[in-house]
């Protein structure tokens, strides 16, 4: 009997128990779809952070006091001069710009309204290192450094809680922390992250920050943000940078009292940990694929009992095992490929509702059905059908003619 | 039309029950000759299902010899006796034992489908049909079908891959008399018309009356060949 035929024959036998059939199909369905949906939303999740990392910019490395892995005592702040120090052109040919930052949380009011959100003290260097953008307005200048100038650059969240509005905003007055500030640029929105909204900021010159607001010594710095010439230059802008802080800091050999992170590194690990958890929820996923497996052979037990007969006739007429096992394992097969088929389009439509749910609380969010997450659960569930279909339909195949005939 | 279409020396089958040996066949010789009809008689435990069993290939002899159609099947495997079943052997059940959701023609497919034949397949179930008289019922399924008319069907099937002998097993068994009487007519009919080798197992002496010669079995062994 060649292939077509057993599959002609194994469709009309599925489809002669429709409702054993559709509830076998059903375990298979619910396997596939939780395995489609949990690949869907871990690429999803992967590509919505990493999109969210390099939206902070390009080729970034971020300087911060202290060092987790040496413990040293009485770490040397980061300061301005240091920043000063790394836009040598010789001792660190591959440092494009250097973008200081100090950073604090408080109160912003303004138009009755009021909320607490992160005030960052920045110089002009920001707009180009961070990859920042503005919808109106004007980026803080030098001359706002010089002055210590109230004047204040607000992200899209903080335009929305305060002024219900995200246009038109320039010139508004807005209190920080009790003093009176001057909106004089609003950032274009960058949308959600893992890290917390990157639109719900204030900006402010950086002197203005250190002397007015967070009230620090105006020498020190939260971080520097070290943009690389390119993405390839990144590492060794990484280590002429730890170079010059070594001499600076006077550090000890192996004692570095400061910690540089690259964007990259950020993004390998974010991608590391949704890639982990992606294939941890894909396997809690396929337990249930499993459990549709053992399914099909129960159902494929039961059809091989009931039809014993029909197996004996057919013995009688000619057929040879494998004719039998043929006929047993395509049932099974199908009865998994349809399955597998209708998940993917339940995987899809939860990854869908999923992205829905998350668009809707806030976080965009694309779950992604890759064509590979398809090809795993076709050939997987077929493979599940086969697997579970070889000992029923071997024990039908291995069935005696007299016995069967006899069978009752 | 003397020659032996099967040819059986020394048949022996052996049960073993636990530590108990059951001789089911004891050693039983006979021939049967190409176009004969036979019945085989004889009380239930005396081997008759066995008998029929080892003749139709379905089983295989503890011992002995068995020449179907020049073929020593004694010693063939299970693949190899479902070629013979498939190619030597036709069969009807008392049952009938029809696929009772494919059609009349689909049933009588089914030897062709197991002997790869595919083009004249339908060509050759349909014609089938017609020579046991079902022609105008070839897509009707075997639930709308009365008994008389499942059997023909069964008949069909017995026949369509030409085989050396048909085995009947109680073939009007589970048939009303008139319905009985008109199967074992199309049996007679057939082999007559087309020299079909018939065996019938059966109990009902009105039945073995129309054949040639009747075996009686008892105890294993062949009790009188009379013709």
């Amino acid at each position: 009997m060649n292939l077509g035929q057993a599959i002609i024959e194994a469709l009309e036998s599925l489809n002669s128990n429709r409702l054993r059939s559709t509830l076998t199909i059903l375990g298979i369905v619910i396997g596939v779809g939780a395995v489609i949906a949990m690949l869907a939303v871990g690429a999803g999740a992967q590509s919505t952070i990493t999109g969210s990392i390099s939206g902070i910019g390009s080729n970034l490395l971020f300087v911060y006091k202290g060092n987790s892995i040496n413990s040293v005592l009485n770490a040397k702040s980061i300061t301005t001069q240091d920043a000063t120090a790394l836009l040598d052109q010789t001792q660190a040919p591959d440092v494009l710009a250097v973008a200081p930052m100090v950073s604090g949380s408080l109160q912003v009011t303004g138009n009755g309204e009021q909320t607490s959100t992160s005030i960052d003290g920045v110089t002009p260097d920001y707009e180009t290192v961070r990859n920042a953008t503005l919808s109106e307005g004007t980026f803080i200048t030098e001359d706002n450094l010089l002055g210590q100038a109230s004047v204040a650059i607000i992200g899209t969240d903080v335009a929305k809680k305060l002024f219900n509005r995200i246009d038109g905003l320039v010139g508004e007055n807005i209190r920080i922390n009790g003093q009176p500030f001057k909106v004089i640029g609003v950032l274009e929105s960058k949308g959600g992250s893992s890290f917390g909204s990157q639109d719900n900021v204030v900006l402010v010159p950086i002197t203005t920050a250190q002397q007015r607001l967070l009230h620090r010594n105006s020498e020190n710095v939260d971080m520097l943000m070290v943009q690389a010439t390119s993405s390839s230059t990144v590492s060794q802008a990484s280590d002429e940078v730890a170079n010059i802080l070594r001499i600076r800091h006077r550090t000890k050999a192996g004692k570095d009292d400061f910690t540089i992170f690259s964007q990259q590194d950020i993004a390998a690990t974010a991608q590391t940990i949704t890639g982990v958890l992606t294939i941890f929820l894909g396997g809690i996923a396929g337990i249930s694929l499993l459990v549709g497996g053992i399914g099909i052979m129960n159902i494929m037990l039961v059809s091989v009992t009931e039809r014993t007969r029909e197996i004996g006739l057919r013995k009688a007429l000619g057929a040879r095992k494998k004719d039998i096992l043929t006929q047993f394992l395509t049932e099974s097969s199908l009865l998994s490929l349809m399955g597998g088929v209708v998940g993917i389009g339940l995987g899809w439509l939860i990854g869908f509702i999923v992205g829905k749910i998350a668009a809707a609380s806030g976080t965009p969010f694309t779950p992604v059905v890759g064509l590979n997450a398809i090809l795993l659960a076709t050939i997987f569930s077929t493979a599940v059908g086969l697997f579970f279909g070889i000992y029923p339909a071997n024990r039908a195949a291995n069935l005696e003619p007299v016995e069967a005939l006899r069978y009752e | 039309m003397n020659e032996a279409v099967i040819q059986v020396q020394d048949l022996k089958k052996i049960y073993h029950m636990g530590s108990m040996e059951v001789k089911a066949l004891a050693g039983i010789s006979f021939k049967i000759l190409k176009g004969e009809v036979v019945s085989i008689m004889g009380p239930s435990g005396s081997g008759k299902s066995t008998l029929m069993n080892l003749l139709g290939c379905l089983d295989r002899p503890t011992s002995g010899s068995y020449l179907l159609d020049g073929v020593q099947v004694a010693s063939l495997d299970d693949d190899e006796l479902a070629v013979i079943r498939n190619q030597k052997v036709g069969f009807v059940f008392q049952s009938f034992n029809l696929l009772p959701r494919q059609t009349a023609l689909a049933n009588v497919e089914l030897p062709m489908r197991y002997a790869g034949v595919t083009t004249e397949r339908a060509g050759r179930a349909r014609a089938a049909l017609e020579s046991v008289g079902l022609g105008d019922r070839i897509l009707h399924r075997p639930t709308e079908l009365s008994g008389g008319q499942q059997q023909r069907v069964a008949v069909a099937r017995a026949l369509v891959n030409h085989p050396a002998i048909l085995m009947a097993d109680e073939p009007t068994g589970n048939l009303d008399s008139k319905s009985g009487k008109e199967i074992m007519e199309l049996l007679l009919n057939l082999n007559r018309s087309i020299g079909t080798t018939l065996i019938i197992v059966t109990h009902d002496s009105t039945i073995s009356a129309q054949t040639q010669r009747v075996i009686r079995l008892r105890d294993g062994l062949i009790e009188e060949a009379s013709s």
